[in-house]
């Protein structure tokens, strides 16, 4: 990656927005970033195109940060080095059947292109413990609902664009739902609480639902468990 | 033991901290004090570090009563105060005995105040913060009536001054110094100077997450749809209504709406005073650094749809 052709973005007085063409630059500036992290950087907070540096605009501010950004040599971030993530998914989600529309394959092959290939937590940000899962197969890739659901139960496999997450507790959310995991992947009083951290590879497995019915007794009640 | 019983939470009251930097990467936000100034003041007065957790009063009606005798202070939005129904004085320190009462009254101008106690608060951390994130509804509960708020050791150091005067809090029309950008660019060039001009009325949608204003609608300059990026706490993010939204301490990490202009650091305390009903108006701040540079090479246009709607919220 060129630093160069980043775009630096004034975000107040005490952050910058860097944008960058793509997800995989984003993350190779952030592990750029993070590795020799600039004096008074206090958060950096990476998204699908863009890496947000908040500041202390005592020790530092945004013309010495956009040098040390321009400065940085950002190295392709490997997909293979993280710990690696098992995810039961039990596949009878809701949305099981438009996704299967929108991809034009049937609802058995969404199933094996999700649980064939392996996906990496690339960053977070919607709410504690979800994670942005990428690097999945291209041809999962869906728009979000077109009206959000106001209730996603917690454990909710599912996907939008190109990645795909697991809801880490019951909330509002846009995406498709293609299943469920018992796994809780979301424990504040776990260490570390967030099993979705950046860098994390994950490989979801078919589950059969009659395995974990037993684990999950009032999932139709709401799903807050 | 040294503890603080909750007679009365009033409309809504938290423990505050200086939140939790540095989660970004597992979706936790900072939170902590939505006017975090008002909270460190509070925590000089009574000799805390200024970090330590008080409890944050929305819209006054609070009440408690010390088990031992506390050294507290209150500051931020100035309401009448009583120390068993006598009067004290806010941005002081105020002694109060054993089994005395300390009652915050509705503020006069403002939304949020702050009591100290020497000590602070010690109630459980999550994730190295004692503050109530309402958003991801991490950190202690709402305080409730019979809650009973444990306080630590006093600090070496002792309050060295009687009081302070706090920031001055506007009651009508508040003026917020404001960085354009980060998405500018989304808008029509007619839509800054809008919101450069034009007063803003704070809705009753208004809590510690942000403040949704009322007023002329901000128009976007194309369609598209923006992938989340990273919020901070001012942001001025506008969704499709084209009425922007304030952003406060519990914003979300992420959001998918561009956002026209950010209010400076200094100024996001005075914006989380705004009461509903309330008037603000954004002026252009001159003295904030500012990146600029816009190289136009190998940039994706703004105003194309991006190459997928992902990450919105989700």
């Amino acid at each position: 990656m060129d630093t160069t052709t980043l775009r630096v973005l004034p975000c107040g007085d005490a952050a910058l927005l860097v944008e960058a063409a793509g997800l995989d630059d984003v993350l190779a500036l952030h592990a750029a970033l993070e590795a020799d992290r600039p004096g008074g950087v206090v958060d950096l907070v990476p998204a699908a195109r863009t890496l947000l540096l908040r500041f202390d605009p005592v020790r530092t501010d945004a013309a010495a940060l956009e040098r040390a950004v321009r400065e940085a040599e950002p190295v392709a971030v490997s997909r293979s080095g993280g710990e690696l993530l098992e995810i039961p998914v039990v596949y009878d989600g809701p949305d099981l059947a438009d996704v299967a529309h929108h991809t034009g394959l049937s609802e058995r092959d969404v199933i094996a292109e999700h649980t064939a290939c392996e996906w990496t937590v690339a960053f977070g940000g919607f709410a504690p413990g979800f994670g942005y899962l990428a690097g999945g197969s291209p041809r999962l890739e869906v728009p979000r609902r077109s009206e959000s659901r106001t209730r996603v139960p917690t454990g909710s496999v599912a996907l939008a664009g190109t990645y795909s997450g697991v809801y880490p507790r019951s909330s509002p959310g846009g995406w498709q739902l293609i299943g469920h995991t018992d796994l809780v992947t979301w424990d504040v009083d776990r260490d570390p609480p967030a099993l979705l951290r950046p860098g994390v590879r994950v490989r979801f497995v078919a589950a059969d639902s009659g395995e974990t019915e037993g684990e999950r007794p009032r999932r139709t009640a709401g799903g807050d468990a | 033991m040294t503890d603080l019983d909750v007679l009365a939470p009033g409309p809504l009251a938290t423990v505050q901290d200086l939140g939790r930097p540095g989660n970004a990467g597992i979706g936790v936000g900072l939170s902590g004090a939505a006017d975090g100034g008002s909270l460190r003041l509070a925590n000089r007065l009574v000799g805390n570090d200024e970090d330590a957790a008080c409890v944050e009063v929305t819209f006054g009606g609070f009440a408690a009563r010390a088990r031992t005798p506390l050294t507290v202070a209150v500051t931020g939005a100035p309401c009448p105060v009583t120390v068993d129904g006598r009067g004290a004085a806010p941005d002081s320190v105020l002694r109060v005995p054993a089994g005395a009462e300390i009652r915050l009254g509705t503020p006069a101008r403002g939304l949020r105040s702050y009591l100290a106690v020497r000590g602070g608060l010690t109630v459980p951390a999550v994730l190295g913060s004692r503050s109530t994130d309402l958003l991801s509804g991490l950190g202690p509960q709402l305080l409730r009536e019979g809650d009973v708020l444990p306080v630590g050791p006093a600090p070496a150091r002792f309050p060295v001054i009687d009081g302070a005067p706090g920031r001055a809090i506007a009651d009508s029309e508040a003026p917020l110094r404001v960085v354009p950008g980060p998405r500018d660019d989304w808008f029509t060039s007619r839509a800054l100077a809008t919101l450069l001009t034009e007063p803003y009325t704070v809705t009753s949608e208004c809590d510690r997450v942000g403040a949704r204003l009322d007023g002329p609608e901000l128009a976007r300059a194309g369609v598209g749809e923006l992938p989340s990026e990273g919020m901070v706490p001012g942001a001025l993010q506008v969704p499709p209504s084209g009425k922007p939204t304030l952003f406060l301490a519990d914003h979300p990490v992420t959001g998918g709406y561009p956002v026209i202009a950010v209010v400076v650091t200094s100024d996001v305390d005075a914006a989380a005073q705004l009461r509903p009903g309330m008037r603000v108006r954004f002026v252009r701040d001159r003295t904030a650094n500012r990146a600029t540079s816009r190289p136009g090479a190998a940039r994706p246009s703004p105003h194309l749809p991006a190459t997928s709607n992902s990450g919105r919220s989700s």
